[in-house]
């Protein structure tokens, strides 16, 4: 197995690496990539249409930003050109190879680290609403993460339609508590199971496809799921979504400033942080269930099957593994985590609209997976924590952040393909157990 | 039965736009094996340049109909093209050699920038323009029901015929399509027999996204109502297309497209309009696991 080569862009074939800098063929560079710049942008940047007084469409002209933009690319290329000369941007040079360092007395600390500053987040950050509602936040995605990388990294089944189970687990719980008064502690489990069902009913058909198709048929089915709720307005009232979900309860006890509530009940004053600390707490649990269940999963027959299956299935099926309960125990666990976590956002928010579960949220939680090195479980929470992190401390360029995401997600495939944590350990070892590179997993391959 | 007919007449036109789209799929997946997620979304970018081109010659004064479409197009198809390479050469490229899923992975992200890209720069709100070509003839007229061909209708087709022979003539008769021939059956084979891949690769996503962009023309002159989010939708219908014809057949994807334009205009017209894209996923799902190598595919034979 050639590491090196995988790691290496194909565009260096053919280039003499680390070629002497030229100034006139450098120059001749960046003037392409400038006039490239300029026919890339001219009409779609230079020019802005308006709505006129009379509602026709009119052009704006935006030359100076034109320019900027055109300069900075030839300034960059040139720049590029004199620092690496013929040579491929090769940042894997300049990243640590894996955040975690092999060493794995550091990375085994990560994990407990991680876990007590979450229990302590409410603690140290109590009369800071907006650390705490991001604390969440964060919870949220590192569970659907996980959840997530029981399908995609370790069954190696590629799921782009994630967000559906979510969607069913949130709408159960409104449904189900708004018109039948279900308390969220009867529902949790309930939308889990109806969440799983559906992970069920529609790995079913995809049992027989690989790779892309398998891919691009979970994500029709997550975009029939959304469609369906947006139209099907006698149930679920379409695009304006379901308001006033039941808030959750602290097992019986609701947090309101009454007798019987949750504050008069342990003799404490009233406040509405209560809930907020109690909401965190909740999610917490819930991830850590998952990422618990994640770890002995691994350990049981049926995880080592999910693995096997990932790296090769033709050899599963010769050694008489059933491929097709491994494949439907992998979309069944991990849509029942994504219910789980749907009931959690729908008690939450207290309203849901399919709004909330578009294909761009699939493809974030996904964002999340890859970042952190698919199948590896503290590397999907770091992920998740840089990224909602990174939306937050960009949000005064809330217009932009959706961009930055997109070329995000283009430049980890290109610069880091296997993640932010680069090793994965074997759940079997002969002596020592030890972490090997991930370059020798084969994630989602087939 | 006029009533069918007319529908007949505008599935074919959608189609035609489908077909057009879907060819950019074929094609990228037929050579690199793998999905041009972002390819909706440079149909899209096409249907964009073509509305501020079209704008540009108002304002400079070009106004005869025939010339402005005539300079739309070529600016339209020139620009999407540098857009396809782009992309190419920034997100597909570098990974050639990395683990199988990640063009895929990679295709999602320039979607997704493609679509904020646009909407930064030209606005969110649904940009529309009065129609540029109008009149047509009426075929039958009986009772209260007139079946129309409209002259947008007539020019969707045309054009799409005219580019299918001219594009089906490079692939049989050129160099280029030689070279794209080689590298679809066998991509390291080609290069050893000194077929350049990189310049192969990098002219398919050149013409798909020339297509494309003919196919953002011809969306603009038939709706005159486009957004920066038509890509997503657009690029699953075509899809869709690509693989009911069978994934790597030209003449495949073209009769997928005007399979998936009829079914989707004769849906919204007996069935219901609001279940019309959900009726397009489903078609894609049961193509996809019932008629995987489609119409006119070839099986593909599993080695170990």
């Amino acid at each position: 197995m050639s590491q090196l080569s995988e790691t290496k862009p194909a565009s260096t074939v053919g280039a003499t690496p680390g070629r002497r800098f030229e100034p006139v063929a450098a120059f001749k560079r960046a003037l392409l990539s400038a006039v490239i710049a300029f026919g890339l942008f001219s009409l779609m940047i230079g020019l802005r249409t308006v709505s006129g007084p009379t509602g026709a469409l009119l052009l704006e002209g935006r030359p100076e930003l034109l320019a900027v933009l055109v300069g900075l690319t030839f300034v960059g290329a040139l720049a590029r050109e004199f620092i690496l000369g013929e040579r491929d941007v090769n940042l894997q040079r300049f990243v640590p190879a894996g955040l975690i360092a092999r060493s794995s007395a550091v990375a085994r600390l990560v994990g407990p680290a991680l876990f007590v500053f979450a229990v302590l987040v409410p603690i140290v950050f109590y009369h800071n609403r907006y650390m705490l509602d991001l604390g969440t936040m964060v919870l949220t995605y590192v569970m659907l993460g996980w959840g997530l990388n029981i399908v995609v990294g370790l069954a190696g089944l590629l799921d782009l339609g994630y967000v559906a189970f979510y969607a069913v687990g949130a709408y159960s719980y409104a449904l189900l508590a708004k018109n039948f008064g279900l308390s969220f502690w009867l529902c949790l489990p309930l939308a889990g199971i109806l969440a799983s069902f559906w992970g069920i009913l529609l790995g079913f058909p995809v049992l027989r496809l690989r790779g892309d198709y398998l891919a691009i048929v979970t994500m029709a089915f997550g975009e029939i799921i959304r469609l369906v709720l947006l139209n099907w307005q006698s149930v679920t009232r379409g695009p304006d979504g379901i308001s006033g979900v039941p808030r959750p309860t602290f097992f019986g006890l609701p947090f309101t400033n009454s007798d019987g509530g949750f504050a008069s009940t342990f003799g404490l004053d009233y406040s509405p942080t209560h809930r907020i600390v109690f909401l965190y707490y909740l999610i917490l649990a819930l991830a850590i269930v998952t990422n618990l269940v994640t770890i002995r999963l691994r350990r049981l027959p049926i995880g080592r099957a999910w693995e096997a299956l990932r790296e090769d299935e033709i050899a599963c099926r010769s050694l008489g593994i059933n491929t097709t309960n491994t494949k439907l125990t992998a979309f069944a666990m991990g849509a029942m985590f994504a219910g789980f976590a749907g009931s959690f956002f729908a008690t939450r928010q207290g309203f849901i609209s399919p709004e909330s579960f578009t294909f761009t949220e699939s493809a974030l939680v996904l964002a999340i997976v890859v970042l952190g090195g698919m199948g590896s479980q503290s590397g999907v929470a770091i992920a998740a924590a840089v990224m909602l992190g990174g939306f937050e401390l960009f949000r005064e360029f809330a217009q932009f952040r959706m961009l930055i995401f997109g070329l995000a997600m283009v430049a980890i495939m290109v610069w880091r393909p296997r993640g932010l944590v680069a090793t994965r350990t074997p759940s079997i070892f002969l002596r020592k157990r030890k972490p090997v590179d991930a370059a020798l997993v084969e994630e989602a391959r087939q | 039965m006029d009533y069918f007919l007319q529908q007949l007449i505008n599935g074919v036109t959608l189609g035609a736009i489908y077909g057009l789209i879907a060819i950019g799929y074929t094609m990228v997946y037929g050579i690199i094996g793998m999905i041009n997620f972002a390819h909706g979304d440079i149909f899209m970018v096409g249907a964009f340049i073509a509305l501020i081109a079209f704008l540009a010659l108002v304002a400079i004064g070009v106004t005869a109909v025939p010339l402005a479409l005539l300079l739309v197009l070529l600016i339209a198809m020139a620009l999407t093209s540098l857009y396809g390479w782009t992309v190419e050469w920034f997100a597909y490229r570098p990974l050639r050699k990395s683990f199988r899923l990640a063009p895929l992975i990679s295709a999602i992200g320039m979607s997704i920038a493609l679509e904020n890209y646009v909407q930064i720069a030209q606005g969110a709100r649904v940009k529309s323009i009065p129609p540029l070509i109008s009149g047509g003839y009426t075929l039958t007229k009986s009772g209260g029901f007139a079946v129309q061909l409209s002259n947008v209708q007539i020019l969707v087709v045309l054009t799409t015929v005219v580019l299918m022979v001219v594009f089906t003539w490079i692939v049989a008769h050129t160099r280029l399509g030689r070279d794209m021939r080689a590298c679809e059956q066998d991509l390291k084979m080609a290069s050893l027999l000194g077929v350049d891949v990189d310049r192969t690769i990098a002219y398919t996503f050149i013409i798909g996204a020339a297509l494309a962009a003919v196919a953002g023309v011809m969306y603009l002159l038939y709706y005159g109502v486009i957004d920066f989010y038509i890509g997503f939708v657009a690029g699953v219908k075509a899809f869709t297309a690509a693989v009911l014809g069978g994934i790597g057949s030209l003449p495949g994807a073209m009769l997928g497209g005007l399979l998936i334009g009829l079914i989707e205009t004769l849906w919204s017209a007996y069935f219901s309009i609001e279940y019309k894209d959900v009726a397009a996923f489903s078609i894609l799902v049961i193509v996809l696991i019932f008629l995987p190598t489609g119409i006119l595919g070839r099986p593909e034979v599993e080695k170990v």
